[in-house]
């Protein structure tokens, strides 16, 4: 029944899945960063660099992600000739290419769910360490970041499964992931439902841990107010 | 403007940003000049690639048709989805056991996996199972996939949206002695359609930006699709994207703002219960939020 998988040697069907998982923990590395960074314009006092967040914010989000991803291709690297350094080899540089397009995407969403995070603490919170006497470092260090951070893990989490479902974009531009394995191979194997379930599966195994354990998380640093 | 990281400036905080101000200025400024200075060096701003966008050839033959199959996708799945996301999202509500623990199942299952693989299955399932002519079978594959995934995402909505609603309007139901499908059909459903409005719309720009999936990936001749035929009847890549990326923008910023119009709207209106589910909130649609188990396919906006 599943003798057809060892037809499958590049890359294999554990192979796919772990391309799966770089893709996801590469991007999540690169779009918190960049996210942490569009959030601090988007709530600094200077209003060129909330100007700049809001625009970023607002344009990305509205690009699908695949116009992204393709643009990274066909645009990036083939007219401008952008390889993030990758060797010349097609799959290293659609891969690399591909995570510059989801930590574009993604970061716009993380910049969000931050910026609400830090949104969510009451500004009497701020107001009464001022009025004891704590200085702007300590108000952040003490009071701010401590209730803003716990109340961010949510809606960080919804963003890194849903970064997880978007890696299959890649497929769009020939990363070998595991949406592309399973093109090649339900147009190849009689067994479609088979194949289905799966890739299904292979899906519901990354995704669901995520979300119950940071959704436990969450809740369980909730500030209760 | 003062905001929970910091006070109204004095003297010496406005100094202080009109100084941040110009540095970010002049970086800003450096990086624009730079990305128009590579345009140029790559002869992407030549009058050529950009002309055709000016005649009406363009427009009508490629770009408005690629956006109304794009429209008219979104909209299919839009339609099909809502009544399936509301029989889901009651039915896992439902007081009985045998008929929420399927629904939910359904729900969670669908919402853990990407949009891609329903389509791709989608397609295949067409191919081979039924006598769908191949012209047609992009957007049968496409709508089928958005459909699956999205009305597991209004199943969730449609709950967020009854459990909003105030307690007291299904405990007075039931006092007056209406049955529990008459609550549900005249009382709690009515009310809530009203309120979930901004979030369903705000979904329909994640079934926008979906569409694109299929141009790229089963040959739906959407926008994405369109636009590259353009682009290789006119070799004008750069400007094809930026135009496409544009339309994009404008189109889902409408829906966005209409949207956030309505919720406000809502929030204003004196005759409903005040209950209003944001269009933020189908960012945080997740099981934890409206009271079960955290679930699986959260982030349906993205």
């Amino acid at each position: 029944m599943f003798d057809f998988l060892s037809d499958y040697d590049d890359p294999t069907l554990l192979g796919a899945f772990w391309v799966t998982v770089q893709l996801t923990v590469l991007s999540a590395i690169g779009s918190l960063i960049w996210g942490t960074l569009l959030a601090a314009m988007r709530v600094s006092p200077v209003p060129l660099m909330r100007g700049f967040g809001t625009a970023y914010v607002n344009i990305v989000r509205n690009i699908p992600l695949t116009v992204i991803i393709v643009f990274t291709s066909l645009g990036l690297a083939n007219i401008f000739g952008v390889t993030m350094g990758a060797p010349d080899d097609f799959e290293a540089k659609a891969f690399r290419l591909a995570v510059l397009g989801l930590v574009a995407y993604t970061a716009a969403f993380v910049c969000e769910a931050i910026r609400s995070g830090i949104n969510t603490v009451p500004v009497g919170q701020a107001e009464a360490a001022r009025a004891i006497g704590l200085s702007f470092s300590q108000i952040l260090r003490l009071i701010v970041l401590p209730q803003a951070f716990r109340s961010v893990i949510g809606p960080l989490a919804n963003v890194l499964i849903a970064l997880t479902k978007n890696t299959t974009v890649a497929a769009a531009i020939g990363v070998a992931e595991a949406a592309l394995l399973m093109k090649e191979m339900i147009e190849n194997e009689a067994q479609t439902l088979l194949i289905g379930a799966i890739f299904a599966f292979g899906f519901v195994v990354l995704t669901l841990p995520t979300g119950l354990i940071l959704g436990w998380l969450s809740k369980r640093l909730a500030v209760k107010r | 403007m003062t905001s929970i990281l910091y006070d109204a400036p004095g003297p010496r905080a406005k100094r202080r940003n009109v100084l941040f101000s110009v540095v970010f200025f002049v970086l800003l400024a450096l990086l624009l000049w730079w990305i128009w200075q590579t345009m140029d060096e790559k002869g992407q701003l030549e009058w050529a690639l950009w002309k055709p966008f000016t005649t009406s050839e363009a427009w009508t033959t490629y770009l408005l048709p690629g956006l109304a199959d794009t429209l008219k996708a979104a909209a299919l799945s839009m339609v099909i989805a809502l009544p399936l996301g509301a029989v889901l999202g009651i039915a896992r509500m439902s007081d009985h056991r045998w008929v929420r623990i399927p629904a939910g199942a359904v729900v969670e299952f669908f919402r853990a996996i990407p949009v891609l693989l329903l389509m791709l299955f989608a397609n295949e399932f067409y191919v081979r199972s039924t006598g769908i002519p191949s012209d047609e079978r992009p957007l049968y594959a496409v709508v089928t996939g958005l459909v699956l995934y999205n009305a597991s995402v209004l199943a969730e909505i449609v709950r967020a949206g009854i459990l909003s609603l105030p307690k007291g309007q299904s405990e007075a139901a039931m006092a007056v002695g209406l049955r529990k499908s008459q609550t549900m059909s005249s009382i709690l459903l009515p009310q809530a359609v009203t309120a979930m409005l901004p979030a369903i719309v705000s979904q329909l720009v994640v079934i926008v930006k979906d569409t694109a999936l299929g141009g790229v990936m089963l040959g739906f001749t959407e926008l994405l699709n369109t636009r590259s035929t353009l682009a290789a009847n006119y070799a004008n890549v750069i400007p094809s994207f930026i135009v496409v990326a544009v339309i994009f923008v404008v189109l889902n910023f409408i829906l966005t703002s209409f949207a956030s119009w309505l919720e406000g709207r809502l929030r204003r209106s004196k005759r409903s219960t005040g209950a209003v589910l944001g269009a933020d909130k189908v960012d945080d649609v997740n099981a934890a939020e409206v009271g079960g188990t955290y679930g699986t396919g959260a982030g349906g906006s993205i």
